[in-house]
């Protein structure tokens, strides 16, 4: 029987973590590129607009990731669409992921008091000058650490992506454990490697969150 | 010609009409103090005037341009009249500077040179010209206000509407604001006030609105409302009955 050292399960899970932070990179900067288009059309003047993104919002804010991450690979090969688990991984965790960054911006817009806005509309700018220039300047600020925050949400959520067979950190533990049957040693290793992914992560949202002193920037 | 035409201007919140038909012709240069009590409708009605209220009934006109609820219509109109607020509501993010800046570059597409010269003019206007790299919350109430009026002139304002301006200012920084809005009344600007600093209204302005519950109830030059107020709702305002 072939023996493993603790190396080769160090190295090999390091190589899966790889696939964890590619994955969790793409459901990010593709999460953020849906939210903003979700806030857009949440917050737009578009009664169709509007509903259509509280729909998406509440659908995916709704349904366990688990059942979002099933429905792409299973439901799509159902209907002739073929889907690798990379692919049905990334698009449910990208959805996933622009569903919640759209509501916790949207907290952020809506929390720039209204007097920003009468101001701004007195001096005559329309909807999208006061966006670019006077409310999301602002709104960016408050939303940083919590976006932030967010994505250590993000980074564990691609463990649910091992169920359908995109090898990840989770995913190669498991094989691994089948192999070696040393589950606390691969499991533990494991869990330290996603702390270590996460706890800079909430650090430095904790770090920016007083650095921008969002509730009190009077000096 | 008046400047601003309001005629039969009707306001409702849901059930609650607080504009009941208000008629009232500013001319150029005149400066308007409106007085009342609180929930007679004087800042509503200031609010309609460029567009942050609609209106239910009636037409309001400055200058040739409708109010209407569409944007075109409100950016015609909001370029003739610019708004100054009880809060300042200056922008935090950006210097005194920049916020004069701002809208000139954003909706008149001014070169940012040129509008750095013109915020520089507007700021030496109201006193504040060393304060141009200053952030808001560097600034006393006063200062911020000045700001706001400066901001508001940059864009070439035919007139100007004053909510309650001086109204959340400590009582010591209530006068280097009014210094600054009686100066812009001696050069001729039209200004409409909403305001309870009476002694102001009494020197400065040409005419004296009183409103009470959503209508003028008495107008007139300052020296016969103050010294003769002819309705019991005026006199009990000011305390004399």
């Amino acid at each position: 029987m072939t023996t493993f050292t603790t190396w080769d399960i160090v190295r090999n899970l390091l190589l899966a973590t790889q696939w964890t932070i590619l994955l969790s990179l793409v459901a990010f900067v593709g999460g953020g590129v849906a939210a903003l288009l979700a806030l857009l059309a949440r917050t737009s003047q578009n009664r169709a607009a509007r509903r259509l993104a509280v729909f998406y919002i509440e659908l995916f804010q709704g349904t366990p990731l688990l059942m979002q991450l099933f429905l792409f690979f299973f439901g799509l090969s159902l209907v002739g669409v073929n889907v690798p688990p990379w692919l049905a991984a990334a698009l449910a965790l990208i959805l996933w992921t622009g569903a919640f960054l759209a509501e916790i911006w949207r907290g952020c817009v809506e929390a720039i008091p209204r007097g920003q806005w009468e101001a701004s509309s007195s001096l005559a700018m329309s909807y999208f000058e006061q966006m670019r220039h006077v409310v999301l300047p602002q709104a960016l600020r408050i939303a940083v650490p919590p976006t932030v925050g967010f994505s250590v949400q993000v980074v564990k959520a691609t463990a649910l992506t091992s169920i359908i067979g995109f090898v990840e950190l989770s995913k190669a533990s498991t094989m691994i454990t089948n192999a070696t049957f040393q589950p606390f040693v691969v499991y533990g290793f494991a869990a330290l490697i996603y702390f270590a992914l996460c706890w800079p992560l909430s650090k430095s949202s904790q770090l920016l969150e007083r650095k921008l002193n969002v509730a009190h920037r009077n000096h | 010609m008046s400047l601003i035409a309001i005629t039969e201007v009707r306001k409702r919140f849901g059930t609650n009409e607080v504009l009941k038909g208000i008629n009232l012709d500013v001319a150029a240069g005149e400066v308007i103090a409106i007085i009342g009590k609180s929930g007679s409708g004087k800042s509503t009605l200031l609010r309609c005037i460029n567009g942050l209220e609609t209106i239910d009934e009636g037409s309001i006109v400055v200058a040739g341009a409708q109010l209407a609820a569409d944007e075109v219509h409100l950016r015609a109109l909001r370029l003739k009249v610019g708004m100054i607020f009880q809060g300042f509501n200056l922008f935090p993010h950006l210097t005194a500077g920049r916020n004069v800046m701002l809208s000139p570059m954003v909706v008149k597409k001014v070169s940012a040179k040129e509008a750095e010269e013109e915020a520089r003019v507007r700021l030496a206007q109201v006193g504040l010209d060393h304060k141009f790299d200053a952030y808001p919350d560097q600034l006393s109430g006063g200062q911020q206000q000045r700001v706001a009026i400066a901001r508001a002139l940059a864009m070439r304002p035919l007139a100007l509407l004053c909510d309650e301006i001086t109204s959340a200012l400590d009582p010591e920084l209530v006068n280097e604001v009014l210094q600054v809005v009686g100066k812009l009344a001696a050069e001729g600007m039209t200004l409409l006030m909403v305001t309870h600093e009476m002694r102001f209204a009494r020197e400065v302005c040409d005419r004296v609105v009183f409103m009470h519950q959503g209508r003028v109830h008495e107008i007139g030059p300052p020296g016969d409302v103050f010294e003769s107020p002819k309705t019991l709702e005026l006199r009990q305002f000011f305390g004399m009955a």
